[in-house]
């Protein structure tokens, strides 16, 4: 990884200083923390995936020896919490009222003295059920004889919105004249996140001062401070949220769930704190998904490959409720940048979203807002096309990429692209993975008639959200903050409004203080989660942090060496003027050897301050980005494929990264480590699957499968450069790129090995059994 | 009906009344040690991996009642009179951790797995984890991270031994 050697910390691959407590097992989540007279809340769920509620006995259940009370929708009408609005201006059933929409969806809470006595109630409500036609599949919920499952909606249909960008006559005219043309239905299968932690809560109401302190597993702490509010009626001044040590949290800990405002009236109602933490099964069926699209993709283009036009018409499948939690302009997130990385000239986006009878959700598993979705989709397509052009499909890329001279880039659908060398980052994947003599060695394997297969992704991302006038969640804008206090000794403090769940803030946040101010980072504390301490922000989630906040921290790092600037000038005696900030240290211009170190300042910032300039030295920012920032990738992959049984193995996997400047090379190889591993999983065994009665059957770890070390395979990474021009560090975000970036390497690795069968797309998950059956109806049997 | 159960964890004798469907899991977390996790409902993840009698146990996938007058490792009580085991300063120096989840449970998988094969080759150290799930990671940096302890610990060969924590640092 490229690495900064004279910086003082910006760039250098410091040991992360948060791993003390996590390798001694003394990291503190949520469900290790116990408060005096808690008491535990347990969920009844629907077995039906559609059925009328006709009564709930919860007579039984309330006889439990150590069972407190038993609430249902009716008791949340009373109060209005029996709904509530997701983060995509649709509502959703608290506890279900009248009828079920999904299997697994919460129909009453429980709340008892320990973890067993409230799963002993669970067990004795009694729900009499009238199940009714289930719904599963898009297609079947927009036909006109489909049972309307949102009969609170005004609009009795189960449509829910259409989305579109970009031009729909100039693309349509492209692509009736386009001289080539391809044409196809992509599947993005639904998905979970999975983190290995589960979702819980403690909700702490005193009596006494009137504050409710919610603990919960919140990538985004502040959002759910001000949605509780909201839905509570309790004032923001009296609520505080803290995360703690969040387990993994890649989307899945984003929205406020059914069981957070449970646990909250429980613990309004019973004046005690309420502990809820939901079961792996609860997770994986009832907590948001990912993905689910189907992607009806056109891209025309001359003879020689210049494509001239694309299309992707995208029935998109919601679930029961619309909880993707996208920016409100965006119902299909940021779906439209799948022009990609390509210079199309015209462009026609639209989607639709489709309530079905599953769980809510959408926006999930590092999607960077549907951008995993996009990418997949293009880089499919692209692929496809080379196919239809009988071209190398890394010529077709090279041939189509927008060059570099063409930056800051307008898309066909309304994106400014930062910066970009999309050249430089694949020549250097195809340089390490020595594409040229891969090349050569799959004619040899094919020659002896083996399945090998070369799949690349050069994808472009789409991070940092948001700039103000167009990205907001539930009105509340996508800026980020930072504030930072430098102590008397020379030690510092940031706080930022992100939430780490893995991703090392605690040691990135104060590399850049480090930087900025010329301190040790091992003297920069790190705070974050704590919504009485932290300034306000939109957390951690689609790559934005460093984007967003980490500008944040670069510019308030500097409003304080402004001011430390001052100080120095006191010091020295001289004319701030005269006072330059070179090699860590304030010095006077043309004295080399009259110098003061920030920490002489700071000392100096509480004891020897002029008369003209405030005690203390302390910076806060709220940073509102001009842009998005846009990553880019290139991934080659290499795989081959057993004639007998149909197991991929994946030989070889490069990915080279272009994320900008890089704060800890360390850790973002982890990060890229990670979403491979992520994308790997999507790409061969992993799908959420109901049958059409509305049974989900993949609710556990043994049907809902997560690569352990022995399937995963090793990567080989790398990066390239090229700074974003607008974010005060040059850096633009990572955590998504290889989630974004690898399924379609996997998925185009895959197709290119039975492509000499005649194989021209198969759809994700590429699972043995999927490729066993496509080998043997291709006459293939080992 | 509760039935008494005394097991000792660390090296510590813990004593309770516990009903005879409590896993150990729980049983443990309850009586401190949070560093026990709970990841899946179906004994995959293996975030509640302790070692038991010299073995790697699930410990979701045992009762208390079975744990009784057995000894139990978990990772707070890996650390030997306030030094680190090579395996948690391998897992720092090799950055095998991301959000800390899995950790406990994959270093103690680590932990048998180089008691059993002191010099494991890259497949079997995989093989030999397949049971430790992590999210995070890829595994790329844990496998760097058991490769590195087990060339620290070559030659030490000492097994885990569980000596009165002589300050309140270690293995609390």
């Amino acid at each position: 990884m490229a690495t900064e050697p004279t910086t003082l910390s910006f760039g250098q691959p410091v040991k992360r200083k948060e791993d003390g407590r996590f390798i001694q097992g003394r990291g503190n989540y949520l469900d290790d923390i116990v408060l005096p007279k808690m008491i535990y809340m347990a969920l009844v769920r629907s077995p039906y995936g559609h059925a009328k509620i006709n009564n709930i006995d919860t007579s039984a259940a309330l006889k439990v020896p150590g069972v407190k009370a038993v609430i249902t929708a009716k008791e949340l009408a009373g109060a209005g919490l029996d709904w509530m609005p997701t983060l995509a201006q649709d509502k959703q059933m608290v506890l279900a009222g009248g009828k079920v929409l999904f299997q697994y969806q919460e129909v009453a809470a429980v709340f008892a003295d320990t973890r067993e006595a409230a799963a002993d109630g669970v067990a004795a409500v009694q729900v009499d059920y009238e199940p009714l036609q289930a719904v599963t599949d898009p297609y079947k919920a927009m036909a006109k004889d489909a049972p309307i499952l949102r009969d609170d909606r005004e609009k009795k249909t189960n449509h829910i919105w259409h989305y579109e960008v970009g031009d729909q006559k100039t693309t349509a005219d492209a692509l009736s004249g386009a001289p080539v043309k391809i044409k196809q239905m992509i599947r993005f299968p639904r998905c979970h996140p999975s983190p290995l932690e589960p979702c819980g809560c403690i909700a702490d109401f005193n009596g006494g001062t009137g504050r409710l302190t919610f603990y919960v597993t919140s990538q985004a702490p502040h959002a759910h401070r001000t949605v509780i509010s909201l839905v509570s009626k309790v004032p923001e001044s009296n609520i505080r949220v803290v995360s703690p040590d969040i387990g993994g949290g890649f989307g899945n800990k984003v929205p406020v769930y059914p069981g957070y405002v449970c646990a909250i009236v429980g613990s309004l109602t019973l004046g005690v704190p309420v502990k809820w933490v939901e079961s792996r099964t609860e997770n994986l069926a009832s907590t948001h998904f990912a993905r689910d699209y189907w992607m009806e993709t056109e891209i025309g283009a001359t003879k020689d490959g210049k494509v001239t036009a694309l299309k992707v018409s995208t029935v998109a499948d919601h679930g029961a409720f619309d909880g993707a939690a996208n920016p409100t302009k965006y119902p299909a997130g940021l779906f439209g940048i799948c022009t990609g990385s390509y210079d199309f000239p015209t462009a026609f986006v639209e989607v639709d979203g489709y309530y079905t009878n599953k769980a809510p959700g959408g926006i999930a598993y590092r999607c960077s807002f549907r951008v995993t979705e996009a990418a997949y989709c293009i880089e499919r397509a692209m692929d496809i096309l080379a196919d239809e052009l009988k071209m190398d499909p890394v010529d077709l890329r090279r041939k189509n990429f927008i060059p570099k001279e063409k930056f800051p880039y307008p898309s066909a659908t309304g994106w400014t692209y930062d910066s970009g060398d999309y050249e430089k980052t694949l020549d250097k994947a195809l340089q390490t993975i020595d594409y040229k003599n891969l090349l050569k060695e799959q004619a040899e394997k094919r020659k002896r008639g083996e399945l090998s297969g070369i799949g690349v992704s050069t994808f472009t991302e789409i991070v940092g959200a948001g700039p103000a006038h167009n990205f907001d969640i539930l009105g509340i804008k996508m800026f980020d903050s930072a504030e930072i206090r430098v102590h008397p000794t020379g030690s510092a403090l940031v706080r930022t409004g992100t939430k780490a769940q893995g991703q090392g803030h605690e040691t990135t946040w104060a590399q850049i203080v480090a930087e900025e101010l010329g301190l040790d980072v091992q003297n920069v504390l790190v705070e974050e989660g704590d919504t009485d301490t932290a300034p306000y922000g939109l957390g951690t989630y689609a790559s934005r942090s460093t984007a967003v906040a980490g500008a944040a921290i670069a510019v308030a790092a500097r409003k304080i060496r402004e001011k430390a600037k001052h100080l120095a000038a006191h010091l020295l005696e001289a004319n701030p003027d005269d006072i330059e900030w070179a090699d860590y240290k304030f010095r006077v211009k043309g004295s080399p050897d009259r110098t003061k170190t920030m920490q002489e300042v700071a000392f100096a910032a509480y004891t020897n301050m002029p008369d003209d300039i405030e005690p203390g030295l302390e910076g806060v920012t709220y940073y509102n980005p001009p842009n998005l920032t846009f990553p880019n990738g290139a991934y080659i992959c290499a795989v081959d494929i057993d004639r007998g049984t149909g197991a991929v193995s994946v030989r070889r996997f490069v990915a080279i990264d272009d994320c900008g400047n890089i704060i800890n090379p360390m850790i973002v190889e982890g990060q890229i480590h990670g979403g491979l591993a992520e994308g790997f999983a999507i790409a061969f065994m992993q799908e959420i699957e109901y049958d059409e009665d509305g049974n989900n059957r993949t609710t556990n770890f043994t049907e809902y499968l997560v690569p352990s070390s022995f399937e995963t395979p090793r990567w080989e990474v790398g990066n390239t450069v090229t700074p974003s021009p607008h974010h005060p560090l040059g850096t633009k975000g990572i955590g998504e790129s290889p989630n974004v970036g690898s399924p379609a390497a996997f998925a185009n690795a895959v197709v290119d090995a039975l492509s000499p069968l005649g194989v021209r797309h198969v759809d994700i998950p590429l699972t043995r059994e999927k490729i066993w059956k496509i080998l043997r109806e291709k006459g293939v049997t080992g | 009906m509760k039935h008494p159960v005394k097991i000792t964890v660390n090296g510590t004798e813990t004593a309770a009344d516990v009903e005879p469907r409590q896993v150990l899991a729980y049983y443990l977390r309850d009586s401190g040690f949070t560093s026990v996790h709970i990841g899946c409902d179906s004994t995959s993840c293996g975030a509640c991996t302790v070692i038991v009698d010299g073995q790697a146990v699930k410990s979701c996938t045992m009762f208390a009642v079975q744990a009784d007058g057995k000894n139990v490792t978990t990772i707070e009580g890996l650390a030997q009179g306030g030094k680190l085991h090579p395996l948690q300063d391998a897992f720092h120096n090799e950055h095998g951790l991301q959000c800390g989840y899995c950790t406990p449970g994959m270093i103690l998988s680590s932990l048998a797995l180089l008691q059993r094969n002191p010099n494991p080759s890259e497949e079997e150290i995989r093989h030999g984890l397949s049971g430790n799930m992590c999210r995070c990671t890829g595994y790329q940096n844990i496998v760097k991270a058991v490769q590195s302890a087990a060339k620290e610990l070559k030659g030490q060969q000492q097994p885990v031994s569980h000596e009165p924590a002589v300050s309140a640092a270690a293995g609390e």
